[in-house]
């Protein structure tokens, strides 16, 4: 029976002991290991959070590199086509313009060949005319040197005119 | 996560070996009140060590008187579970300790327990019966009025016991927490290593779990209690000085305990909780005229059941490791080849014991702390549910 009969000076000492240590340990031991682990807790879950984050903006960022990368190679594409197409224009123009100078100058040249040409026979023409006029004197001159072949000619003249 | 289970593992490797040398010291002590038993003197010995050993105050005498006198079992386990006013060590010797008595009459009075000689003679008018401290007249005779009106606040053996545990624990968790501050944010080492997978432990899966989000108010009790209970359990396994003491199987400690989880509760109960005692919600009224003694009755019978659980559970504990330790001695008075041989199994089955209550000292203590959580959950508990019952 004597085993489940309470001490009073166990009691006593039990409250008073249990009390103090309760105190001491929570100020001194329980405080500073639970803010410890708590913060350490704390300090690990962060480094893992940023930890995951870098990879996160790591990824993002080769993401990034790689459209810019794409980005550029399509600009240089686009550059390149357009650079072609100039040149097949500015080629394209130079040539409809030579050929048009040219076909103006061989228009030109036409004209003034067929110009001069015109001038050649106008001037031929006066030229044979004004030679056959001189010829035709000189005919003339040695046919009607003959006063007898000067009658016989108005002979014929008169007789092809027809008096009506 | 791992790390936990590390520190675990290497707690656990450091409590085998722990063990491990209760057993050995329990057995080299035995062996030598063995080979003290196998000399005809050593008989006469062996009687007279297990008399002192049980701190029966008569020991001395009877002893001297009766060579014959039988190895009372029963009597021997008791008083070894029981407190005592001095504590014995080996042998002969036991360390005295004082005896700090007040009374209306003859005021505050502190003495050695020494000057009782073991009960032999009365000191200053005090007598020393059956472990209890009590007044005596002039002619010799017990005065009971007197003895009834004693306050004895004297450092017993378990008091010492409490006292040395205390000491320890302040030691370890006060170099712990200086080492946290020391080195904070690095992986724990040494005496932290053991102790933070029982500190997470207890906040995570004792703490966090019965209590909810008020926890943290509650820590440092259920840290305390926790590992007060576990300490003392374990240096009540150890068979020699300065363990020994069956200070968490004292009904005294226990209540103690068991009492500063009441107050607790009483202090941090809430509004809500004092509404489901006295009238539950939701509950016919007629009903409430059953359940409200039925829940007052519970509000006492918790921490009484806390009390007695770890009471009870402790000194079952070692009544049977003393148990199978006393059949040696038993079949011993019989016949010495019989003792030699029953010592065998009698080992083994204490050793199988010691293994048992390493494992009863943790969960004894676990219980108990978790009970206490479960007990403040119950008392902060927010009324969440109060919509359902209009």
């Amino acid at each position: 029976m004597e085993l489940v009969k309470p001490a009073f000076g166990l009691i006593f000492w039990m409250f008073v002991s249990f009390a103090l240590i309760l105190f001491l340990l929570k100020k001194f031991a329980w405080k500073p290991i639970l803010e410890m682990l708590d913060e350490r807790e704390k300090t690990i879950s962060d480094a893992l959070n940023s930890a995951q984050k870098a990879k996160e903006e790591m990824t993002a960022l080769r993401a990034g590199n790689e459209k810019l990368l794409q980005e550029a190679r399509n600009e240089r594409d686009i550059l390149l086509k357009e650079a072609r197409e100039a040149k097949e224009m500015i080629i394209n123009e130079a040539r409809a313009k030579a050929t048009e100078a040219s076909d103006k100058i061989l228009a030109s040249a036409r004209e003034n060949i067929s110009n001069e040409k015109m001038a050649a026979i106008t001037e031929l023409k006066n030229y044979v005319a004004t030679l056959s006029i001189e010829i035709a004197e000189k005919v003339l001159k040695q046919e009607l040197a003959d006063p007898n072949k000067q009658k016989e000619l108005v002979q014929t003249l008169l007789k092809d005119t027809k008096l009506n | 996560m791992l790390n936990n289970i590390k520190g675990f593992r290497s707690f656990y490797t450091k409590a085998t070996a722990f063990s491990l040398a209760v057993i050995f010291s329990a057995f080299s002590t035995f062996a030598h009140e063995e080979a003290h038993k196998t000399s005809p003197e050593g008989a006469h010995d062996t009687t007279a060590t297990v008399q002192h050993d049980s701190l029966a105050t008569e020991a001395h005498a009877e002893a001297g008187h009766h060579r014959e006198e039988k190895f009372d079992a029963g009597k021997m386990i008791m008083e070894h579970v029981a407190d005592a006013h001095d504590w014995h060590l080996w042998g002969h010797t036991s360390i005295p300790l004082p005896i700090i008595i007040y009374s209306s009459e003859k005021g505050l009075d502190i003495f050695s327990s020494s000057k009782f000689n073991h009960g032999h003679d009365d000191y200053n008018g005090y007598r020393l019966e059956h472990n209890t401290v009590v007044a005596v007249n002039e002619d010799g005779t017990v005065n009971e009025e007197l003895s009834a009106n004693l306050w004895d606040i004297s450092i017993t053996k378990n008091t010492a016991s409490l006292f040395i545990s205390l000491i320890l624990m302040l030691f370890i968790f006060i170099s712990a927490a200086k080492a946290y501050t020391r080195n904070p944010n690095t992986a724990p080492k040494g005496i932290q290593a053991i102790i933070e997978p029982i500190i997470i432990f207890v906040r995570d899966d004792i703490a966090k779990a019965s209590i909810g989000p008020k926890y943290k108010k509650f820590m440092p009790f259920l840290l305390t209690v926790f590992f007060f209970i576990w300490i003392n359990n374990l240096l009540g396994l150890v068979p020699i000085f300065p363990g020994g003491a069956n200070l968490t199987g004292n009904i005294a400690v226990t209540l103690s305990l068991a009492v500063f989880t009441f107050i607790i509760i009483l202090i941090n109960a809430n509004k809500n909780y004092w509404m489901h005692v006295f009238a539950m919600p939701g509950v016919p009224v007629w009903v409430l005229f059953l359940l409200t003694p039925i829940e007052i009755l519970g509000v006492f019978l918790r921490p009484f059941v806390l009390m007695v659980r770890l009471f009870a559970n402790m000194t079952a504990g070692h009544i049977i490791a003393l148990s199978f330790f006393s059949l040696i001695f038993i079949f011993g008075e019989m016949n010495v080849v019989a003792g030699y041989g029953v010592s065998i199994f009698s080992l083994a089955f204490t050793l199988f014991m010691t293994c048992l209550e390493l494992l009863v000292a943790f969960l004894q203590a676990y219980v108990f702390t978790l009970l206490s959580a479960i007990y403040f959950g119950s008392a902060v508990e927010e009324h969440h549910h109060a919509e359902e019952h209009h």
